[in-house]
């Protein structure tokens, strides 16, 4: 099954190269040098692209409407950072989903266990911030192994056992923690961050910015793990198996290894995400181990396209800030003047944005990196 | 003893619960490849139905009228969802997937800025709401109501599958969906009969539900819904029989966990699933959705 | 089902076909499966759908009836039934136009007793021939409360032929159905088919050229997904150059070999070659 109806264009794309019949026009530029040049064209968007993130704190500008103070005003870097984590989420996510063929409904249980594992080996070991996320990552990994291989067996019922099974362990996890065992994850109210554990440089109002900062290195991190691993032979593995399985095991690949090791690469992404949700928030939060919160997960790449380089980035960064903007309109005054048939959707984003998706999955259906792909893509054919 | 008496009519309560979802789920699974995750959407909007229903008309026969509303809600929801979602996605199962997540997201968030996050009582007419003297056991009457309508149920899904033509229809179909049409059958009529039963089932479960917890919130049919994935799993997807099994069995770990094992019961049923996925034999057709 | 008046009479211009593709293209995926296939089924007797493994026949017969595999589509060309284009058409609305069909796998529902699959066969108001399936197969009415998954393999192939023979059909397409067959199923599946062709015209893939031979009267090969001869059955399989170019068969078995019995049709046939031959051009493009 493929992800997007424009699969000739798709399926080489995702790798992140573009075959060179779509990319260029009849000249045929495909010579070495022309190679060279995409690969540092390549490079070129993303560094772009982070230098600009990076640059944002410096930034005093007003955008009215869409944030309420400047830029670099703590309110809205701490906006920028949560819109960041959920880009790094989406496109770990997206390495079993988009890239891999495999639909998860547990990814919850990892960010949940990085948040509230790294706020526990702080205040329960007494850890420093940096080595209680090695702890929680660890601790996350191992726990990914063990349980994608279970859940990985779960494929013998076709692909919906392993999202039942993977949705079945994260309920666990979700009920542990809400049921707030030993006191030790503060149940429905989650946990404030334990700061005497965190250096100070990332603590406090003033200091937004540098927890931006982080948000961003993590989000670069992500990037750059998801899109080397994607164009190295590992990934031509991971979308064999998505596209035909049995071709790739004839090949004589362990579909169950890279299975597994993807489930467990994306695992450890998402544990480190749970840690950095940790920070930005200043606390973990049991929604943050819902299958809720996983189905947003799914939502944010499908929206922003899954398989491709920018899509669950975009879609993640994107989801997020309306998610947030919307929750902020809900308890505006315009909203609450509003007659009740107008005030109770909008009052609730989660409304907005589940009709939204429903509608995006007919409309664009390869999300948003789609539209721009397909526009190219007829261009392209006219060439031929 | 009277304890054990207890927890096993309660479980079974329970498990009669999860049968009423889990049987929609598996037979449009079976059926159609849908993964239905806003099934626990309709048993929602049901129970809220049925909820303003029996408190307006106050009573038993508010209870027996909202049993009705709750059940055609749910028949009628499925309905609509069917026709207008789920048929233009035919043969994208993970498409259609998606259609009900985003389904399952937006229809409780609705409910929730309507009715508000706070659970709220559902009345139980006082016929309902004492209990029966079973082997020293006080058990409350609501949990043989559940298992009584839960076996009225299965005895009427096994019946239709057995002895009518759709039924004939949708069992051939959750075996070779393709053959069926080569029969020259038009298969998606099944299809949106299937998702009705399944939205009526989760309708009943929704006013059963509301009878057994006593109350109704926002999120309870998702929290349901994952437990009815787990039974389904169990029992085998698409098989009405499995099913009821796994319900039973799922129910009773539950309960019988949450008093002797402190409270874990939730987790003696993942252990279920774990070790039932792990002794299932070798692997069939991996086709689906991954 | 109403016997053709003009059948075997093979006068020149022929009856017209009862189905009839031309230049049909397939694609699966991003492979091009089907490049441009065409012939006719004469609207009695048998015609043989030939041609070496993976050449595009089961393809070709799941296109006609709209039963392509998820990511396969038409990408042209035209499929008409009884002269009504049905290209592109919905299974079932195929179907109901009088089409049977015995998949390569058979298509048994396993889970369903031997009487349940033949009622989920009944189309419309009937009639439903459920006399000549019980004399076609006596087997089966004495199994008829047994599930059919438990049948053996020539048996589940009775349950899919005798599906196919319920109601008045305009064709009947059966694919490989002697595949993993003993030989001794082989003769009697192949005596039914022999039968079948009597009431209503057939369209048969088949490998085994011994059954071929006995059953068809007209052949159409394939190739790596077009039509690359069309024409008299006899003909081609007593031509060695041809069957060895077009099928890859060798040394192809003696007449008479493996129950095959080539001179009771031979006789209908003369005459309607060049005819059949000329179809072979008018389908290249």
């Amino acid at each position: 099954m493929t992800t997007s109806p424009a699969s000739p264009a798709a399926a080489p794309s995702s790798s992140g190269e573009r075959p060179a019949s779509t990319a260029t026009g009849p000249a045929g530029t495909t010579g070495p040098a022309a190679r060279s040049a995409r690969r540092w064209r390549g490079l070129l968007a993303p560094a772009a692209v982070l230098a600009a993130l990076a640059l944002l704190p410096y930034s005093a500008l007003e955008i009215p409407v869409l944030l309420d103070g400047p830029v670099n005003s703590p309110g809205s870097l701490q906006l920028l950072a949560l819109c960041l984590v959920f880009g790094g989420l989406a496109l770990g996510y997206d390495l079993m989903f988009g890239r891999t063929g495999l639909l998860s409904f547990g990814h919850a249980l990892y960010v949940a266990g990085g948040a509230y594992g790294t706020q526990l080996a702080m205040t329960e070991l007494g850890l420093g911030l940096f080595p209680a996320i090695g702890l929680a990552l660890a601790g996350g990994t191992a726990a990914a192994v063990l349980l994608g291989a279970v859940s990985l067996r779960g494929l013998a019922l076709g692909g919906i056992g392993f999202a039942m099974v993977t949705l079945a362990f994260a309920q666990a996890g979700s009920i542990w923690v809400q049921r707030n065992p030993g006191g030790l994850t503060g149940g429905e109210e989650g946990l404030p961050l334990h700061t005497d554990g965190v250096p100070a440089a990332l603590v406090g109002v003033e200091n937004t910015a540098n927890v931006y900062w982080l948000a961003l290195a993590y989000l670069a991190l992500t990037a750059a793990v998801v899109w080397t691993a994607v164009a190295r032979p590992v990934g031509r593995v991971w979308q064999g198996i998505r596209d035909n399985e049995q071709r790739v095991s004839v090949l004589g690949y362990d579909p169950f290894r890279h299975k597994l090791g993807v489930f467990v690469l994306a695992s450890a992404l998402g544990v480190l995400g749970g840690a950095l949700h940790l920070l930005v928030t200043a606390g973990a939060t049991p929604r943050s181990s819902t299958p809720e919160f996983t189905l947003t997960l799914l939502v944010m790449v499908v929206l922003g396209g899954s398989g491709t380089r920018w899509g669950p980035l975009i879609g993640g960064v994107l989801f997020t800030f309306l998610d947030q903007r919307l929750a902020v309109l809900a308890s505006s005054d315009l909203v609450h003047g509003l007659p009740g048939a107008l005030r109770a959707p909008l009052s609730e984003p989660m409304v907005i944005l589940g009709t939204l998706f429903v509608i995006a999955v007919y409309a664009a259906p390869g999300g948003i990196a789609s539209i721009r792909r397909s526009l190219t893509w007829r261009r392209g054919e006219e060439t031929r | 003893m009277s304890t054990l008496v207890l927890l096993t009519l309660t479980g079974l309560g329970l498990g009669a619960l999860y049968f009423l979802i889990a049987s929609g789920l598996a037979l449009i699974f079976g059926l159609m490849d849908v993964l239905n995750f806003a099934h626990g959407a309709f048993l929602t909007v049901s129970a809220y139905a049925a909820w303003r229903t029996a408190e307006t008309v106050g009573g038993t026969g508010g209870l027996a009228l909202a049993v009705l509303v709750g059940t055609a809600t749910g028949a009628l929801l499925a309905i609509v969802v069917e026709l207008v979602l789920i048929r233009r996605l035919y043969g994208r199962p993970r498409e259609q997937i998606l259609v009900t997540v985003g389904l399952s997201l937006a229809i409780p968030a609705l409910v929730q800025a309507v009715w508000g996050a706070d659970s709220r009582p559902f009345p139980v007419p006082d016929a309902l709401s004492g209990t029966v003297s079973v082997l020293g056991a006080q058990v409350p009457v609501s949990r043989f109501v559940l298992i009584a309508v839960a076996l009225a149920v299965l005895a009427a899904v096994t019946l239709f599958l057995s002895r009518t033509r759709y039924g004939l229809i949708v069992r051939a179909g959750v075996e070779d969906r393709a053959m069926v049409t080569a029969l020259g059958i038009d298969v998606t009529r099944a299809f949106t009969l299937v998702f009705a039963i399944g939205g009526a089932l989760a309708g009943l479960a929704g006013v059963l539900g509301g009878l057994y917890f006593g109350s109704l919130s926002p999120h309870q049919g998702t929290s349901l819904l994952v437990f009815a994935f787990v039974v389904v799993v169990i029992g085998g997807m698409g098989s009405i029989p499995g099913v009821a099994l796994s319900a039973l069995a799922v129910g009773l770990v539950q309960q019988y966990a949450n008093y002797y094992v402190d409270g874990y019961g939730d987790f003696a049923v993942v252990v279920l699933l774990a070790a039932v996925v792990l002794a299932r034999p070798a692997p069939r057709l991996a086709g689906g959705v991954a | 089902m109403s016997t053709n008046p003009e059948a075997g009479s093979g006068t020149d211009p022929g009856p017209s076909p009862v189905l009839s593709v031309r230049d049909l293209r397939v694609r699966i995926g991003q492979s091009s499966i089907l490049q441009g296939v065409g012939f006719d089924v004469a609207p009695t007797g048998t015609t043989a759908l030939l041609g070496r493994n993976g050449v595009g026949k089961t393809t070709t017969v799941r296109a006609v009836l709209g039963l392509l595999p998820e990511g396969g589509e038409v990408t042209g060309g035209t499929v008409r039934l009884d002269g009504a284009d049905v290209t592109g058409h919905r299974t079932h609305t195929v179907v109901r136009r009088g089409v049977g069909y015995v998949p390569e796998d058979r298509g048994v529902f396993g889970s369903l007793t031997v009487a349940e699959n033949l009622a989920l066969a009944e189309r419309g108001s009937g009639p439903h021939h459920y006399d000549l399936v019980h004399d076609l197969f006596p087997e089966l009415k004495t199994r008829r409360g047994q599930r059919a998954g438990t049948l053996s393999g020539g048996q589940q192939q009775m349950v899919a032929l005798a599906r196919a023979l319920l109601n008045d059909n305009r064709l009947v397409i059966v694919d490989e159905p002697t595949k993993g067959l003993a030989p001794r199923v082989v003769t009697e599946v192949a005596e039914v088919l022999r039968r079948a062709a009597e009431r209503v015209p057939v369209l048969l893939v088949e490998q085994n050229l011994a059954v071929v031979r006995r059953l068809a009267r007209d052949a159409v090969v394939l190739d790596a997904g077009r039509t690359v001869h069309t024409g008299d059955a006899a003909a081609l399989l007593t031509d060695r150059e041809l069957t060895t170019s077009l099928l890859g068969v060798g040394r192809h078995e003696r007449p008479g070999q493996a129950g095959g019995q080539p001179g009771e049709q031979s006789g209908e046939q003369s005459g309607e070659q060049g005819q059949r031959e000329h179809a072979t051009k008018e389908t290249t493009p």
